[in-house]
């Protein structure tokens, strides 16, 4: 049996699941609950001086007959009283005294933090984390993002906490911002004892087309709110990257971002993660989605024969180069398995509108060929292809050459200018413009009629144009 | 066997013959459309004779836009609710579905086609609306799926429509001839009337035209005639003891059921005759009227059935028996129906050819004929000019459908012999333009 349980920056927990601070973790009710449905952590809900919350204040992304692909607030931090709170982390903490509970904080001056911080020391927490990152409503009053967003007073405010912390200190951070490195590099000078990330990005999941406003709607009028959920785990994972590959950082990192089962946990963590948040997926599906989740890693580490969560963090970090260093002289062409192929044609509209030209119909099949000269081994064809391992890419190179664009620079062979030789010269095949006209008009014509359109085309073509001679 | 009660009220007639297309929800929409793979040069879109782009409405659906979804529907097929409930989807649009190559359940496009068109009826969407008035006038003879296809595309360039319908309802086998768990008469009619409240044409109902001084009539104030007469009665099958109390005709008896639905008498112990579609509906519909026994006989083997095999599925799905290889020789009682004497075959060389000595009796109280329909060669004969070919059909130009007297045109089970629905308005429509191009030039 792998080893589940983590210390992350001296935070112990029996699994690295743990809850992010949001609506799951408002309340000791719900921490415990989740406690004893299986999740290792909580980070609570953010405190602060409590705030007056709108409703609505929730957003959805559907996509297709999938709800909640994207997810949105416009909420804020606790509305509920301080004392309150801090009486039911120590109730969670004497129950579940192996459980991370980490309390989330945000205020604004140095004595309101030195203060919150000892409170929820004194509470029991096992950590805290710093919320810069709510893109809404808290950055207006210089809070959440708008620190975030700025380095230093993120490293001072990370300095003032340091000050009087006695347990580890996690500072999560926004996307809202060109470099994430930067924040968390600050968030190293500080002091802190980890990263988290990411918090929500600044989003509008979608306008009312008979309100004329945008979701969620408040009384007829919107704002932007905070967009997570399984839609952003693109962006959450590049910038875990980021910040794990970055020699200036070097801080455990709390993955956070679209983690909806145990796949998505797995790839935080080959990325550089060592714990793992999860907020719009417990608020979609409960807390019941942990047994899924532990069990999903707990096998695949089995299978790969990983012991601990530590013998897989960033183990695909050395995989992750810059475009630079990738392979120029790598090639793979598209390859259709026939006996799979279905008939869609959705490979030849996508290479024929959207890539390469290189897919071409075949009389009397619906099979599509791939043109081997034209394909250029975008993927675009796999990637469309609704059947598994019907379209694959296989390499053509003999394997012998390796050749990346720093070492042509290195080697001054970079074309530079239009039509460079060493760029391949005029080498993409081109079809002619015109022939495009006309192309698929009578395509999607049923039987009979096809054969006139056809024919009519066919006489049109041979009737010299009016006024020709 | 008698696996349903016989049923004695409406409600239970419904009961007895449930939809098997219902309708779709909207959240079962939702889910089905998003399957839909946007295919190119789709093959669903080529195995519909009306040739609907089916895709984009599917995709239609899927955004929200159930209203356009109509659209694309009717501009392709008027009798896009009907047909979505009454095709043989399974081997139209549905079996030519690239999901069916891949062991998938093909998408439900008859379902969603008829979700999308009933909302729009419903909600009396107007989607189309006649043409600019061209000063041209076109009388229609028949008001089933051929004679309202035509009569909707011709109004929508303008034409002035008259139609001229024997029965008191519009649609024709759709509602006289379809089996009623493919669809209802009220949903049937609710489209008819849709379509003639967009498009305004005239329909004079019991209005049969029979004589040659109607016709001539008819030719005098019209620049064309479009015949949508289909077929005719159940062919006479010339065997003694066919005249006995309780044998019917197959498309006599399904029309009573139609319009009677449990006021329709029906025996104890029926055999239907023919191996058809028709034959499988009369068959499914004396099971599900509470038939206790009810034997399908064929004079060759079950591969050979002209039937589609869902519908033999169907038929077999409420109980319906086969017997095979066996010709009727009489039907045998006294004064009514009591049984039919068969006499084995066996089919040589393609031909079917009786077994000597193998004579029997097989017992019964009713006889239902489903051994095609009749042409309706009396009326046609009155037309000048007008040639059928030797199975009855009317000759017709294939792009046109204008036929050998050039006033006359015609679509539908009258030309084709017999076919779908979906079949009758697309040739219909296309006819219509037949006729605008000969009233053009
Ligand atoms: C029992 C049965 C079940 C069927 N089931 C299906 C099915 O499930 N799905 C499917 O797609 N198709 C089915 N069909 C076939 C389908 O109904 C026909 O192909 C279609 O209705 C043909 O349309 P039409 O307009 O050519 O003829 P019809 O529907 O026959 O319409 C002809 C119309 O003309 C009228 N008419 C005839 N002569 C005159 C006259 N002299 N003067 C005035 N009016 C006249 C008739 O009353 C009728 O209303 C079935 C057919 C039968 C018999
Ligand atoms: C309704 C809601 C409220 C949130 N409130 C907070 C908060 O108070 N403090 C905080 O640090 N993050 C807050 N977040 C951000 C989440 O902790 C998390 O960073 C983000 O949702 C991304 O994770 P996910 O994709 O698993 O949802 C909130 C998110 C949501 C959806
Ligand atoms: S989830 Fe629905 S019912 Fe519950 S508080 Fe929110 S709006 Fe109300
Ligand atoms: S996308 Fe795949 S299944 Fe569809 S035609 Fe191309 S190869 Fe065949
Ligand atoms: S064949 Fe099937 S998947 Fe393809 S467009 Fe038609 S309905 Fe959609």
């Amino acid at each position: 049996m792998p080893d589940l349980s983590i210390n992350f920056a001296g935070i112990k927990s029996p699994n690295p699941f743990w809850l992010a601070s949001a609506p799951p973790t408002n309340s000791g009710y719900q921490v415990m609950k989740a406690f004893d449905a299986g999740w290792g952590g909580a980070v609570w809900k953010t405190l602060g001086v409590p705030v007056v919350n709108v409703s609505s204040r929730y957003g959805g992304v559907n996509y297709r007959d999938k709800r909640l692909v994207g997810f949105n607030n416009i909420e804020l931090i606790s509305d509920r009283p301080l004392a309150d709170n801090l009486r039911e982390i120590e109730e969670v903490k004497k129950r579940f005294p192996n459980h991370a509970v980490i309390a989330s904080l945000m205020v604004q001056s140095r004595q309101e933090w030195h203060d919150i911080v000892r409170d929820v020391t004194n509470a029991g927490s096992d950590g805290i984390e710093l919320n810069f990152g709510c893109p809404h409503g808290m950055c207006e009053r210089g809070m959440g993002s708008a620190v975030g967003q700025e380095p230093e007073v993120l490293q001072t405010i990370v300095e003032w906490v340091m000050e009087v912390a006695k347990i580890p200190v996690i500072v999560k951070l926004t996307p809202n911002i060109s470099d994430i490195t930067e924040p968390a590099m600050a968030a190293r000078r500080g002091g802190a004892d980890a990263i988290s990330l990411i918090n929500t990005i600044q989003s509008i999941v979608g306008v009312d087309l008979d309100l004329f406003a945008p979701y969620p709607i408040v009384d007829g009028k919107g704002s932007n709110g905070g967009y997570c959920g399984p839609a952003v785990k693109p962006i959450a994972l590049n910038m875990v990257k980021n910040c794990a590959q970055h020699p200036e950082v070097q801080l455990p990192i709390s993955g956070i971002g679209g983690i909806e089962n145990w796949r998505d946990a797995v790839e935080h963590i080959l990325l550089g993660a060592s714990s793992v948040q999860v907020c719009t997926a417990a608020m979609h599906f409960g807390f019941g989605i942990i047994r899924e989740m532990t069990s999903g890693l707990e096998q695949y580490m089995t299978e790969k024969g990983f012991h601990t969560i530590y013998d897989m963090v960033g183990k695909a970090l050395p995989n992750v180069k810059h475009w630079e260093d990738l392979n120029l002289k790598y090639k793979v062409t598209a390859d259709i398995n026939e006996e799979k192929c279905i008939g869609c044609q959705l490979c030849y509209t996508a290479c024929e509108d959207g890539a390469h030209q290189a897919i071409r119909l075949q009389e009397g099949s619906r099979t599509p060929e791939i043109i081997q000269e034209n394909c250029v081994g975008c993927n675009l064809c796999s990637l469309v292809c609704p059947v598994e391992q019907c379209i694959t890419m296989e390499r053509r190179d003999d394997g012998t050459e390796h050749l990346t664009w720093k070492e042509r620079t290195e080697a001054g062979t970079i074309p530079t200018e239009f039509n460079d030789e060493r760029a391949g010269g005029r080498h993409h095949w081109v079809p002619e413009p015109a022939a495009a006209l006309g192309k698929e008009k009578h395509k999607t014509l049923p039987g009979k009629a096809r054969q006139y359109a056809a024919a009519d085309a066919a006489a049109l073509e041979a009737t010299p144009a009016a006024g020709a001679e | 066997m008698a696996e349903y009660k016989t049923p004695t009220s409406e409600p239970e007639f419904h009961a007895n013959f449930s939809q098997i297309k219902p309708r779709m929800n909207n959240s079962e929409a939702l889910f089905e459309s998003s399957r839909c793979l946007f295919c190119f040069d789709a093959p669903c879109i080529k195995a519909c004779p009306s040739g609907i782009d089916i895709p984009q409405f599917i995709r239609q659906i899927n955004t929200g836009n159930t209203t356009g979804a109509a659209r694309t529907i009717y501009e392709a097929n008027y009798f896009g609710n009907a047909c979505g409930k009454v095709c043989p989807t399974e081997v139209l649009c549905e079996g030519a579905c690239v999901y069916n190559l891949q062991d998938v359940k093909p998408i439900e496009i008859g379902r969603l086609q008829s979700f999308a068109t009933r909302e729009a009826i419903e909600q009396d969407k107007k989607l189309f609306g006649p043409g600019a008035p061209n000063g041209r006038k076109v009388a229609i003879i028949g008001a089933g799926p051929a004679g309202i296809s035509a009569a909707c595309e011709l109004r929508s360039l303008g034409y002035e429509v008259d139609v001229f319908e024997a029965k008191s309802q519009p649609s024709g086998l759709t509602v006289y001839g379809v089996a009623p768990y493919k669809i209802t008469n009220e949903e049937v009619l609710a489209e008819m009337a849709y379509l003639e409240n967009q498009f305004g044409f005239r329909v004079q109902y019991n209005q049969p035209i029979t004589s040659r001084r109607e016709l001539e009539a008819l030719e005098e104030s019209y620049d064309a005639i479009f015949l949508g007469i289909g077929l005719g009665a159940t062919n006479p099958l010339l065997l003694p003891g066919e005249e006995r109390h309780n044998c019917v005709g197959a498309v006599e008896f399904i029309e009573q059921l139609r319009m009677r639905h449990h006021q329709t008498a029906v025996g104890r112990k029926v055999i239907v005759l023919g191996g058809g579609n028709t034959a499988m509906d009369a068959a499914s519909e004396s099971a599900r009227m509470g038939a206790e026994d009810v034997i399908l006989a064929y004079r060759r083997g079950k591969e050979e059935m002209g039937a589609y095999e869902f519908e033999y599925d169907l038929a077999k799905g409420v109980g319906v028996k086969g017997l095979f290889n066996v010709a009727p020789v009489e039907i045998v009682g006294n004064g009514k129906v009591e049984g039919v004497r068969f006499i084995r075959t066996a089919t040589l060389n393609g031909q079917v050819q009786v077994v000597p000595g193998s004579e029997f009796v097989e017992s019964c109280d009713m006889v239902i004929k489903a051994t095609g329909q009749a042409k309706q060669t009396q009326l046609l004969s009155l037309i000048p000019g007008l040639q059928v070919d030797n199975k009855g059909r009317i000759v017709a130009d294939e792009r046109t459908g204008q036929t050998t007297n050039p006033k006359y045109f015609t679509s539908g089970d009258a030309r084709n012999g017999g076919a779908e629905v979906v079949n009758a308005s697309a040739e219909a429509k296309a006819t219509a333009r037949g006729i605008h191009a000969f009233l053009s030039c």
